[in-house]
């Protein structure tokens, strides 16, 4: 059992997740479909999305606060270039996908070159974001394009009475990417190297100053694909999407396992984390009994327990 | 550079109330030249009436709420789940007085549901119980107060709702709003709040060695204890009294408004505070606080906010200037930062002149 120390953190939540499921399922009929559990990630594509760039952010030792205000800056943007100025999808997402990076390498800049504090820079990133939205405009812009709609509309049927999301497909690969490129490249190691030690990875020689800047970008990245993804889902740009996502965000990445003090943790915990909160709001949503602000209440205490639970484990390192 | 000779003038610049000052007094000007009456201070109903007053009046929650987080910050913490424990005090007060309107022989009276002291005294409690609650996390746990304050920011709200049951809670009780919108002295009876408690806090950490302890916390959490500090203590106490100000801030709030809003009360206070603690020039890596400075800085925060409003654009536009004040005070504060313009406004001569 030599392994199941370093995954602990990673087990506890795979854990948690099949008790919760386990639990849904023997309480309520009809929890145990696969469609519940494809819709788990339907929804929460843009979370998956959002979270896997934070990963990199938390396992450098950084944060980004600013993730929920550039995915409803995307949304914005891509409403008001698609609906008002009439462009093409295709030329308006990749313009901003561009934006988000370039906000988070701006960020990253600052961080890096100045020894800003993260917590502060993308604080003041956040309020940017969000006040750009409404520079935009104050009221929801609700998206119409014919291919728009179609694309968002698109099932993948994997069998019957199962299917997929475009959302969920591109969720499945921004994971999959973010796994090999923190297992398998150098930047990866890089940005592992940097939490567990910023000055020890310097002296080693890592490119840490790029490493940084480029954390933030991919952060910044994730978060606009996140926004485009989101609009698949609500169909619609407004300043108040995603407002508090980024400690969604946060919560899942600690649930599922990352130390906030960076250096320790997994991509591939992080769809646990995403998929643990989901499944709450699902179960609260079987019971139907129960009102919603429970969900917040339940991912707080979960939060406090895997937030202790690591405390423990790190004392008992040490 | 010459080098000054009048020390004078360097005190003054190099005085740390020096900038804040200026900035407001910027915002100030702005806000007078958009805004003819903006000076003018009637008698009227009683008591003083006009923009400044109100700018006092509105600022005395974040004055509040940024003390406590001021002193969290000094001890190299942060407190992210002030504007839930906001929301908290709100609701429970709200809960507790309730109000009815009973005629009794004729005369309509307010009743409340518990007296108004036991209300405000429980709704006090719970927030103190919340920074204690933060203060534990951090201090005995050892969970990175960021964290640990997240946890009961994203149950906080939950824990509102639970209590108002999701709705937004009425007051019907004349005497509570004295809180929120009565006048002493012809002065809002908010600022004396804000005021009483800045001069309590400030005298403790000058007059006593607390000041000092929260700042050798701050430098060097290890070397503090080793130096005989009860650090723990001091850390609990700081989260504590964080949440107090915080309670005391949701009785203004929800007083102000005749209401309690569980999910909107206090909403994004924690950012403001954390804005108004870094522009007065307190440092965000702790060590060093200024509490005078954070005053300046709510006032700052909620001149800035009632400028936007008297330009008539948007209020929700506010947040881009924010953003832009913040993004200038932290290169401003950062010594890298001030290293490279020194850097690019007076290059070395060996550079040689190519451009």
């Amino acid at each position: 059992m030599k392994l199941s120390a370093k995954y602990l953190p990673l087990v506890a939540t795979v854990s948690l997740f099949v008790a919760m499921a386990t639990f849904g399922s023997v309480s309520y009929n009809g929890f145990f479909s696969a469609q519940v559990f494809l819709n788990l990630l339907i929804d929460n594509a843009f979370l998956v999305i959002v979270a896997v760039g934070m990963t990199f952010v938390i396992l450098t030792g950084g944060i980004d606060l600013s993730v929920g205000s550039v995915v409803a800056l995307s949304t914005m943007v891509l409403a008001e270039l698609v609906e008002h100025q009439h462009w093409s999808l295709w030329l308006a997402m990749p313009l901003v996908l561009l934006m988000g990076t370039s906000l988070g390498a701006f960020m990253g800049w600052l961080i890096q070159r100045f020894r800003l504090q993260p917590f502060i820079v993308t604080l003041a990133g956040m309020f940017l974001a969000r006040g750009l939205c409404y520079i935009i405009s104050i009221d929801s812009i609700s998206i119409t394009d014919e291919t728009y709609t179609a694309l968002a509309q698109l099932r993948i049927h994997l069998w019957p009475d199962a299917a997929l999301s475009l959302s969920a497909i591109l969720a499945i690969v921004v994971l999959l990417v973010g796994i090999f490129v923190a297992q398998g490249t150098e930047f990866g190691r890089t940005v592992y190297a940097i939490g567990g030690g910023e000055q020890s990875a310097m002296l080693m020689g890592l490119p840490v100053a790029r490493t940084t800047v480029l954390v933030y970008s991919l952060s910044g990245f994730c978060s606009a694909l996140g926004g485009i993804v989101f609009t698949f889902y609500m169909l619609s740009g407004y300043g108040l999407h995603a407002v508090g996502l980024e400690m969604d965000a946060i919560a899942a990445v600690v649930i599922g396992g990352t130390l906030l003090s960076g250096g320790v943790g997994y991509v591939a915990g992080t769809l646990f984390g995403v998929l643990a909160l989901g499944l709450i709001q699902t179960l609260i949503m079987f019971d139907g009994s129960l009102s919603s602000w429970w969900t917040r209440i339940v991912i707080g205490a979960l939060l406090l327990v895997f937030c202790v639970l690591q405390r423990v484990f790190e004392v008992r390192k040490a | 550079m010459s080098t000054s000779s009048l020390p004078m003038h360097k005190r003054l610049l190099s005085h740390s109330l020096f900038w804040p000052l200026v900035t407001l007094a910027l915002i100030l000007v702005v806000n007078a030249s958009l805004n003819k009456g903006f000076w003018v201070l009637q008698w009227r109903d009683g008591h003083l009436y006009g923009s400044l007053i109100d700018i006092l009046n509105r600022a005395a929650p974040l004055m509040l709420v940024a003390l406590g987080m001021t002193l969290v910050i000094a001890t190299r913490g942060i407190d992210i789940s002030v504007g839930a424990v906001v929301a908290i005090s709100a609701s429970v007060a709200a809960l507790m007085i309730g109000g009815t309107l009973v005629i009794n022989d004729g005369v309509p009276t307010h009743v409340s549901r518990f007296p108004m002291p036991v209300a405000i005294g429980c709704a006090l409690l719970v927030a103190l119980f919340c920074g204690l609650w933060n203060g534990l996390l951090v201090a005995k746990i050892g969970l990175q107060p960021i964290i640990a304050t997240l946890i009961l920011m994203v149950a906080g709200r939950g824990i509102a709702q639970l209590a108002t049951g999701g709705q937004i809670v009425t007051v019907y009780y004349a005497p509570y709003f004295y809180i929120g919108n009565g006048y002493l002295w012809g002065l809002p009876f908010a600022l004396f709040i804000a005021a009483g408690t800045f001069l309590a806090v400030y005298l403790l950490v000058t007059r006593t060695a607390l000041g000092l302890f929260i700042q050798a916390i701050g430098i060097n959490p290890a070397a503090a204890r080793l130096a005989g500090v009860r650090e723990k203590l001091i850390t609990v106490c700081v989260y504590a009294f964080c949440g107090l100000t915080a309670g005391i801030a949701g009785l203004i709030v929800s007083s102000n408004v005749k209401s309690a809003d569980g999910n909107n009360a206090g909403n994004l206070m924690e950012l403001d505070a954390i804005l108004a603690v870094t522009l007065g020039g307190t440092l965000l890596s702790g060590g060093r606080f200024n509490l005078a400075g954070t005053m300046v800085g709510a006032l700052i925060i909620q001149t800035l906010t009632s400028t936007i409003y008297s330009i008539g654009v948007p209020p929700e536009i506010n947040l881009v200037v924010k953003a832009v004040v913040v993004f200038v005070v932290m290169l401003l504060q950062s010594a890298d930062f001030r290293q490279a313009v020194r850097g690019w406004v007076f290059r070395p001569e060996s550079n040689g002149g190519v451009a």
